[in-house]
């Protein structure tokens, strides 16, 4: 059973509720999938057993000692990446090159070649509440949809060999191709929001986007006490169109005092409102699914 | 070069974790400069949830669709001898040449027209498909706002950033508010611009992420500096990180509930906050004086 967190803006609270999960399930597989920034294993250390590099995305290399200098290229290129630089030499930037390779295979000379990244990394390992997949991309690397599939197969594989029901995936910000490697397929999202302006517009961008997957979803208010009159909006929202509504988390400074300490909201206050909101939560979020 | 001829500069808001204020910042950057200098716009490149525009009583004046070619095959004149397939390095094209059956893929295409080269039997043409838009927007009298905003279910945004950089070019000064996260669509909304303010958080999250935008924007040999946003919350690892490195720390903006909560009501902070406002145009013109261009 995969279930992932998720929230279209940034800094709702995401990770620490994703590991407040893994505390409450206590055996899981947690997998990362939040790979430009990955986070995780600050909170849990893991114990890495594997580590494989990813084949990330190609970039185009130009072989000076064969280039003619031509620029047939640059004429072909549609991500404005090859230019001429103040010497009349043409370079291609790796910053905006899209890896496409067209470049190479019209170059007259052959001189063009596609060279691929392998500074990304897929980390496997062991942790305090089951096992943990991460990705980490390199600084600067591209697709990281692919990064994404490659994480959530290894945690199906783990999940499989070692008999562990659940997988827990911290997902990206957004709504882009990283997101939707993500969700696909998944058998639950939660979508953690907050009561401001900017949470109400990318909550609903996020629900157009599960909705489009036909997933199963419910939604979590976290800092709900920061602004009542959208707390309330963001229910009726809810409650309008059906959506289910998991719970309210207030703001709770403890979530920050946790991670100071390297510790899960769960671990380090157990007893908590918050903590116990989460552990409520997931029970729900089990019981639909039981259901259906 | 005399300090005073400097009148243009592209600043990009940007951090790796979500959440730290990088809307709220860039709006008050903008709103404590706008009136002070010629031709200052802001740019929310944020294309994937873009949230600027909830921060303006703004009117929407000129629209343009951002568009990425899509190949057409006629399978009339396709032979099925799959070069196209091969030269497509996005694996958009499936073809199953003994039942002579061709496919696209629209979402994986990357619009590069190397299926089009590729094809010597002339089955291939383009026709375009929208991929988002960049809108221009009016408030208080000036045309100052753009907006990059990606469909719905397209994979990446980095089209639409690029988009609104190139439209928005001959403006002087351009604050941008970039997407979060160090991948693509970060790396296209900075790519072009004069300095970085990375905004950040004062706890281990903030931290590892900080490391992660400042080692992606070191790669690409560009200027930054840090503003800690919630300053007080958390811990001080920061701010050894920042000293032992030697990174200009700008501003701290301390933890103040008030603030996230007239940010939460759509409200520009240093409008409220007068001494940030002060803050926030000293740092501007410090910027400008030492990375911004001059006016010939």
């Amino acid at each position: 059973m995969e279930i992932a967190v998720i929230s279209g803006k940034g800094g709702t609270g995401k990770s620490s509720i994703t590991a407040a999960i893994a505390n409450a399930l206590c055996n899981v597989v947690l997998a990362d999938c939040d790979v430009d920034t990955a986070n995780l294993h600050l909170l849990f250390n893991p114990e890495i057993e594997e580590e494989e590099s990813f084949v990330g995305a190609e970039t185009a290399v130009i072989d000076y000692d064969i280039c003619i200098n031509c620029g047939e290229c640059m004429n072909y290129c549609r991500f404005d990446a090859i230019s001429k630089d103040k010497n009349e030499n043409i370079v291609i930037s790796d910053i905006f090159c899209d890896g496409c390779g067209l470049c190479e295979k019209i170059c007259p000379e052959k001189a063009i070649s596609m060279l691929a990244s392998t500074d990304s990394k897929l980390l496997t390992g062991n942790f305090r509440f089951g096992k943990m997949v991460l990705g980490h991309l390199a600084p600067g690397e591209e697709n990281s949809g692919k990064l994404v599939n490659l994480v959530r197969d290894r945690a199906r594989e783990i999940s499989k060999t070692n008999n562990i029901e659940h997988i827990i995936i911290d997902g990206p910000p957004g709504i882009g191709c990283p997101v939707i490697s993500t969700v696909t397929g998944v058998d639950y999202c939660i979508i953690v929001t907050e009561p401001s302006l900017s949470g109400l517009h990318d909550l609903k961008r996020t629900i157009e986007l599960v909705e489009s997957f036909k997933l199963n979803f419910g939604i979590l208010i976290n800092k709900a006490d920061l602004n009542d009159k959208i707390n309330v909006k963001i229910t009726e929202f809810c409650n309008q169109n059906n959506y289910n509504l998991l719970g309210q988390i207030n703001f709770d400074t403890n979530f920050v005092e946790a991670m100071l300490n390297t510790k899960t909201i769960g671990k380090m206050f157990p007893e908590s409102e918050s903590y116990g909101m989460i552990e409520k939560m997931i029970e729900k979020v089990l019981q639909s699914l039981s259901e259906s | 070069m005399q300090e005073n001829n400097k009148n243009s500069i592209s600043i990009a808001v940007a951090s790796g974790k979500g959440g730290t204020g990088k809307t709220m910042l860039s709006s008050s950057l903008f709103n404590s400069i706008k009136n002070k200098y010629d031709d200052v716009v802001l740019l929310d490149a944020d294309a994937e949830e873009p949230n600027d525009l909830l921060f303006f009583d703004a009117e929407e004046i000129s629209s343009t669709d951002v568009t990425q070619k899509i190949p057409v095959i006629d399978v009339n004149k396709c032979k099925f001898c799959g070069k196209c397939r091969d030269w497509c390095n996005y694996n958009a094209i499936f073809l199953l040449a003994s039942t002579k059956f061709i496919k696209l893929t629209e979402e994986l295409c990357h619009g590069c027209g190397a299926c089009s080269v590729a094809c010597e039997f002339g089955a291939i043409t383009e026709k375009d498909a929208s991929l988002g838009s960049v809108k221009n927007f009016i408030c208080d009298g000036k045309k100052n706002l753009y907006e990059a905003k990606m469909h719905q279910g397209v994979m990446t945004p980095v089209n639409v950033i690029k988009a609104v950089h190139k439209i928005t070019n001959k403006h002087k000064i351009r604050i941008i508010d970039s997407p979060p996260g160090t991948s693509c669509p970060f790396i296209h909304a900075v790519a072009e611009v004069d300095y970085i303010i990375l905004i950040t958080e004062p706890t281990p999250f903030g931290l590892s992420d900080l490391k992660q935008s400042i080692s992606t924007l070191e790669s690409m040999n560009k200027k930054y500096g840090v503003v800690v946003n919630k300053a007080g919350l958390g811990n001080r690892a920061i701010y050894d990180y920042l000293s032992s490195e030697g990174i200009e720390l700008l501003l701290e903006i301390p933890f103040d509930k008030d603030i996230a909560r007239k940010y939460s009501e759509g409200k520009i902070i240093s409008n409220f906050k007068p001494e940030l406002a002060k803050d926030l145009e000293k740092i501007f013109d410090y910027l400008l004086n030492k990375y911004g261009n001059s006016s010939n």
